[in-house]
C-alpha cells in the first residue's frame, strides 16, 4: 500500500513552483511539459534550444538526487506492455489536444486562475480516477 | 545563453520536484487517483505547494516590465472551454490513470525506470506527433503578450 508522505511531497511541490517562476521570471515563459516537449521535438525555430535544455534539465535531475542520497527513488510500473503503450500514446495525444498537462494546466494554469485550466484539471483528475477505478473492477481487485 | 542556462536550471529544479516528491512513482500515482479505494492523498500536497509558491512567484516577477532573458511574458491567451480541451483532457487523464506516468515523470524516470519507462516515452512521442501532424494542430493557439 502507499504511505502517506505529506512532506516529502510538499518538498517536492515547492520545487516545481521555483521552477515554474524562474522560467517565468527569465525566459518569460510557462513551464508547460507537453507544449515544452513538442516544441523541443517537432517544432522549428528560437524557443527550441531554450526548450531541450529544460528537458536536458529535467532528465538529468534524478542523478543530481542520486549523488546526494545515493541511491534512485522507488519506481514501481505494474502495467503491462499494452497497456504502457496505450497509456503513452493517450498521455502524448491527449496532452496536446487538450493543451496541456499536470504542469501546464495544473501548476501554472491554476496559479493565474485560469478558468480554462481549472476545466482541465478537473476533467483529466476525473478521468484519471474514473479510469483506476474502471482498471481495478476490470481485474477484479 | 542565458535563456539556455536558465531553462537547464529550471528543468533540473522541476525535475528534483518530481523526484523528491515521488510524482515519477507510477504506484505512488495511481493510489492518488485511487480516491474509491485506498487513497493516498500525498500527491494533493505537490500540487498545493507548488501552486503556493508559483501564484506568489508569477505575480512578484511580473512586476518586472519584462522577464531578464526575453522581451515579453508570454502567457496562453486562448480562454475557451472548447470540445478540444474537453476531449484532450479525457484522453489524457485516460492515460495517465491507466500507467500512473503524465509528461514530466515520464522524462525525469528515463534513467531509473528502465525498458517500461522508455517505452512510455516512446508511444508518448507517437502519440505527440500523431497530434502535431493531424489537422487539429493547424489552429495553433495564441500567445497574448504580457507587459508587466
Amino acid at each position: 500500500m502507499s504511505e502517506f508522505t505529506p512532506i516529502s511531497a510538499a518538498m517536492g511541490g515547492v520545487l516545481i513552483g521555483v521552477s515554474a517562476v524562474l522560467l517565468m521570471a527569465f525566459n518569460g515563459r510557462i513551464a508547460g511539459i507537453s507544449g515544452t516537449f513538442s516544441g523541443a521535438m517537432f517544432s522549428k525555430g528560437s524557443d527550441r534550444s531554450w526548450r531541450a535544455m529544460f528537458l536536458i534539465g529535467l532528465v538529468s535531475a534524478p542523478l543530481i538526487h542520486a549523488l546526494v542520497t545515493g541511491s534512485a527513488p522507488p519506481f514501481d510500473m505494474a502495467a503491462t506492455l499494452p497497456l504502457i503503450v496505450a497509456g503513452g500514446l493517450l498521455v502524448g495525444f491527449g496532452t496536446r489536444l487538450g493543451s496541456g498537462c499536470t504542469s501546464g494546466h495544473g501548476v501554472c494554469g491554476l496559479s493565474r486562475l485560469s478558468v480554462r485550466s481549472m476545466a482541465a484539471v478537473a476533467i483529466f483528475m476525473s478521468a484519471g480516477a474514473a479510469m483506476v477505478a474502471v482498471s481495478k473492477l476490470a481485474m477484479g481487485a | 545563453m542565458g535563456k539556455s542556462v536558465s531553462a537547464l536550471i529550471a528543468g533540473l529544479v522541476f525535475g528534483l520536484g518530481l523526484t523528491i516528491s515521488e510524482m515519477v512513482n507510477p504506484a505512488k500515482v495511481l493510489a492518488f487517483l485511487d480516491i474509491f479505494g485506498n487513497w493516498d492523498p500525498s500527491l494533493a500536497f505537490v500540487m498545493g505547494a507548488a501552486l503556493a509558491v508559483t501564484a506568489i512567484g508569477y505575480r512578484l516577477a511580473w512586476r518586472r516590465a519584462a522577464p531578464v532573458f526575453a522581451e515579453s511574458f508570454q502567457v496562453p491567451g486562448n480562454r475557451a472551454i472548447d470540445s478540444k480541451l474537453v476531449a484532450g483532457s479525457i484522453l489524457f487523464g485516460a492515460g495517465w490513470g491507466l500507467v500512473g506516468l503524465c509528461p514530466g515523470p515520464a522524462l525525469t524516470a528515463l534513467s531509473f525506470g528502465g525498458p517500461p519507462a522508455w517505452a512510455f516515452l516512446a508511444a508518448m512521442t507517437v502519440g505527440t506527433l500523431m497530434f502535431d501532424l493531424s489537422p487539429l494542430a493547424a489552429r495553433s493557439r495564441p500567445n497574448s503578450v504580457r507587459t508587466g
